[in-house]
């Protein structure tokens, strides 16, 4: 019997906030231990947690952007359990009352269409800190605690369990990844933590609507780390389904290394968490203008662009994906394509020459130093014939070095297309008198040296005949030989 | 019973005493009764210091609203540099890195902290004898308790160890005291004065208390502490009014609500015929009195201590042995770290109040008695809401009985939890309620009778409070007992 997988992913991104989601402190990665710590967030008897505004509006975002209904009241609640790196024996999260509700993303469904993948809810909560057991400066038998994480602010997107293979649970991630970057409120970077995901998976006779018993997924560290575990376990729960035994609702952790998920010890699972409204913090109130700001500073969403593109330019669904994978990029090529007249020619400028040195450097595109415009100039300039193609790009990485003017590379590098008539009727003149055996096997009937011909040309001409007009001048002249 | 500080204010602007030669004799004094067992740590150099400090100001000009103010403040308050023990053994030895906001107001104001005061560990009990450090003995009868869970600040303000004292109100932690050893005791709405550093027993009930000799002082110390800090998300945003000015103004047009329920079953009967003279003065004197009913009376108990056991046994995770207090490592294991430093750490009550907290949030019981017990304090809330229509101040007993035996009911917790039946309804409804002294019992005990008013109208409390204190004095010659 063919089993169909049900999946739902749950997924925290650390908020790029400047400050902590309930203190002042800073929230940069990778400080030195315990050096980002105040009384509040090492939760010191006494201290009271005041929540950061722009946490909301970055959830409230995020949550506008996948479709949520924002809820104008929602309310913090306390996650109750004893961990040495949750100072306060508990996390401010929110539970009954999230801040955003029943929302959608688009992923590619295979077809060159668009499938639905549900989200359930968006809510804000703190980060715990960290348990530090294998550095150098730990000793045997030794756990340190570094607080520095403790109340970086989180949203945790909640999927409802609609995606049915690992590929669309790695599409899923994508697209939240790429949502979260570009709104700016989170690096999305699963390497460092900034992104985590947990997934229930569950499997089901093909054909049927109602839920196997599921099994939760935990501590996957990539994107391809997310998509390996789920089929580990997809092929797990089969056999199990197949040879007649039920599978046990439990968490497994996912060991990358070696290549499998297994079962977490049960008493790190059984947990009540004793969930109650945390009376340090008043409801959470979204008015309908504060949301109404939130909506209006939001910038052009990837969906809308890809729409807007297809129709106003008629650009091809690759090119459009991975244009608009990056917002920077995505918003460099939106400044381009107007200024070029054919948009194929600008969009294979930024796949090509742009994203490669963007990739060859790791640079960011907001420190790219050839604008819009100038790129607009070098593609016009091969355009109207004075520069070739090839010296387009010399002139491009011209640019990319001194940040001069596409003008003053083009003459700094001396590279000026020779399109002159007489110019290159001479130059044509010389290589017929310098190549008489060629010239002479042409007149023969043998037309295939006119491709080497053409090549002295070029080379004779350092490159800056313009090939046409050559081309058209050596013809005329062998012909007239005839 | 010194003299207030409103006069002895008075004595140092007129060059009649210093700050230090007072400090030097309420040092004397609190030698001399060190058997009461009023504070757990004396300050003795740092008022000093702060004393002359303030001589100096006093002489240049611009001393503060409390300057000269001697005050003990309960040891659940942090104190910069200063041991914070919430009369617990788990904080034996902790010293805050910072100020509660009550601190910082009262030495920005030139008030002079005297000593941290005694209590009931984490401010669970009413008899000030679960204290690791002690039990308080009351003044009046050094074999009775003073009350609890403020005892050292009330026996300290009744011994005249230090002019006023701060304490905290969960369910009548200031009231029951101010009542059983003879003082002022205000409770202010929830919200008026920051929470900032008060360390929490249950943060939804527990406010900064004030106690003094008189209600003059009340209001003085009152106007220095109330208002916004942004460091408590549930301080209130309302402006704080001239509380002095309501010392000057007549209780005509003031009316009194009788609440029947506080005259039922329970109640001494010398402590009811107190309260029925006070009523009968207000009587002759045209003041308006009308019997109301607040049917839910009964509830409150249970309530109360369903809510506030709930919340603490999330407050005191946070006392795990891992970051700070006492920690007791058996063998390096994790878990029994935990257990064996919260099992030293905490007294037999605190651990009680953790158990039944951490039963009413568990899953299975939490709709039954927390989400119940929230739904019974808001119907509570719409029983004062009804009887506020009817009255502007409910006038009734603080205490069922007046000071009681040392040990009498520290072997019966439902004993004890009983004595809070008319203190703990007014923090179920955030309100306001100041403990008068309203005469003696036939023994010479105190009796107290409690004022409770509309949220934020604590002018009303003072108004009718000093009235019935100026009627007192003019009755028997003196506002205090002997
Ligand atoms: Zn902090």
């Amino acid at each position: 019997m063919p089993f169909e997988p049900v999946i739902g992913l749950e997924v925290h991104a650390q908020l790029a906030t400047v400050s902590k989601i309930f203190c002042g402190c800073g929230t940069r990665f990778g400080a030195e231990p315990n050096s980002q710590v105040c009384p509040v967030c090492l939760g010191l008897p006494g201290t009271l947690p005041v929540l950061n505004k722009k946490a909301v509006e970055f959830a409230v975002r995020m949550g506008l952007a996948v479709h949520c209904r924002i809820k104008e009241k929602s309310i913090f609640a306390r996650k109750n359990y004893f961990y040495p790196d949750l100072p306060k024996g508990y996390q401010i999260s929110q539970y009954e009352e999230p801040l955003c509700e029943d929302g959608w993303v688009g992923i590619p469904d295979g077809n060159g269409g668009v499938r639905k993948i549900r989200i359930h809810r968006i809510h804000l909560e703190e980060d715990a800190g960290k348990s530090v057991h294998d550095e150098v400066y730990v000793g045997e038998n030794e756990s340190l605690v570094d607080v520095n994480r403790c109340g970086t602010p989180l949203i945790e997107i909640v999927s409802e369990p609609d995606m049915h293979s690992p590929q669309e649970a790695y599409e899923y991630l994508t697209k939240l990844r790429q949502m979260v970057r570009w709104l700016g409120v989170c690096d999305g970077n699963m390497e460092e933590g900034s992104l985590r995901c947990d997934a229930n998976i569950s499997l089901r006779p093909a054909g049927t609507e109602g839920l196997g018993v599921k099994t939760e997924l935990k501590n996957m560290n990539t994107f391809r780390g997310v998509e390996k575990a789920l089929a580990f376990e997809i092929a797990r729960q089969t056999r199990i389904l197949e040879s007649g035994g039920k599978v046990v609702q439990q968490t497994l952790l996912w060991d990358e290394a070696a290549d499998e998920a297994r079962p977490m010890r049960s008493k790190e699972e059984a947990h009540d968490y004793r969930y109650f409204p945390d009376p340090d913090l008043p409801p959470l109130v979204v008015d309908a203008a504060w949301q109404a700001e939130i909506a209006a500073s939001l910038p052009e969403l990837p969906d809308a662009r890809a729409g807007r593109w297809r129709s106003a330019y008629d650009l091809p669904d690759y090119d459009i994906r991975v244009l608009n994978e990056d917002r920077g990029v995505s918003d460099y090529t939106d400044a381009l394509l107007p200024l070029v007249p054919d948009p194929k020619k600008a969009a294979n400028w930024v796949m090509g020459e742009v994203l490669r040195f963007l990739n060859e450097r790791k640079a960011d595109i907001r420190d790219f130093s050839v604008p819009p415009e100038a790129l607009a100039e070098v593609i016009r300039l091969i355009d109207a014939g004075e520069i070739s193609t090839s010296s387009g790009k010399k002139v491009f990485e011209e640019m990319l070095g001194s940040g001069i003017s596409p003008r003053a590379a083009v003459e700094k590098l001396g590279l000026s297309q020779v399109s002159d008539a007489g110019a290159l009727e001479s130059l044509v003149d010389r290589v017929i008198a310098e190549n008489s055996p060629e010239v002479q096997k042409y007149l023969d009937g043998k037309h295939q040296v006119f491709g080497f011909l053409m090549g002295r040309v070029m080379q004779v001409s350092k490159g800056k005949a313009n090939p046409a007009i050559a081309t058209e001048t050596m013809k005329r002249k062998l012909e007239g030989m005839k | 019973m010194t003299v207030p500080y409103h006069r002895f204010r008075k004595q140092l602007e007129d060059g009649e005493s210093t700050c230090e030669t007072t400090v030097v004799s309420f040092l004397a004094q609190i030698r001399a009764h060190e058997s009461l067992n009023a504070f757990v740590t004396v300050l003795e150099d740092r008022a000093l210091e702060k004393a002359r400090e303030i001589d100096r100001k006093l002489a240049q000009g611009g001393a503060g609203s409390l300057a000269g103010m001697v005050v003990a403040v309960k040891d659940l308050f942090a104190m910069k540099h200063v041991r914070t023990t919430c009369g617990s053994r788990i904080l034996e030895r902790y010293h805050s890195p910072y100020d509660s906001a009550v601190v910082g107001r009262l030495e920005e104001e030139d008030a002079i902290v005297i000593g941290k005061t005694n209590m009931d560990e984490f401010g669970m009990g009413s008899s000030s004898e679960n204290s690791a450090y002690g039990p308080v003995l009351n003044p009046r009868d050094p074999g009775r308790t003073p009350g609890g869970s403020s005892g050292g600040s009330a026996a300290a303000v009744a011994a005249g160890l230090a002019m006023t004292a701060i304490g905290s109100d969960t369910g009548g932690s200031v009231r029951q005291p101010a009542a059983l050893t003879g003082v002022v005791g205000l409770r202010p709405t929830y919200g008026r004065i920051s929470r900032y550093g008060l360390i929490a027993f249950a943060s939804s009930l527990d406010t900064v208390g004030i106690f003094s000799s008189d209600v003059t002082d009340c209001a003085i110390l009152l106007q220095a502490l109330a208002g916004r800090d942004p460091r408590d998300a549930t301080s209130s945003l309302l402006p704080v009014p001239d509380y002095a000015e309501a010392l000057r103004s007549s209780v005509r047009g003031l009316t009194f609500g009788l609440p029947r329920e506080y005259y039922g079953e329970g109640l001494s009967p010398e402590v009811g015929e107190a309260i029925h003279a006070v009523v009968s003065l207000i009587r002759e004197s045209g003041g308006e009195i009308r019997e109301i009913s607040l049917p839910l009376t009964d509830y409150g108990i249970a309530t109360y201590y369903l809510i506030c056991t709930a919340e603490a046994s999330s407050n005191l995770a946070r006392y795990d042995g891992v970051k700070f207090g006492l920690r007791i490592d058996p063998e390096g294991d994790l878990r029994r770290m935990i257990e064996e430093t919260r099992h030293e750490g905490f007294g037999s009550e605190v651990k009680r109040r953790i158990m039944l907290g951490t039963y009413v949030l568990s899953a299975g019981y939490y709709d039954a008695y927390y989400l119940k017990a929230q739904r019974v304090r808001t119907l509570i809330r719409r029983d004062f809401e009804n009887a506020f229509r009817e009255c502007d101040v409910l006038i009734g007993p603080t205490s069922p009985t007046t000071a009681f035996r040392l040990g009498e009911k520290s072997e019966d917790p439902m004993a004890m939890y009983l004595s809070d039946i008319y203190t703990v309804t007014a923090p179920l409804a955030g309100l306001p309620a100041i403990s008068i002294p309203a005469g003696l019992d036939s023994r010479g005990l105190p009796i107290g009778l409690q004022l409770t008013g509309r949220a934020f109208q604590e002018e009303n409390l003072l108004r009718a409070g000093y009235w019935i204190e100026q009627v007192r004095i003019r009755q028997t010659g003196c506002c205090q007992p002997a």
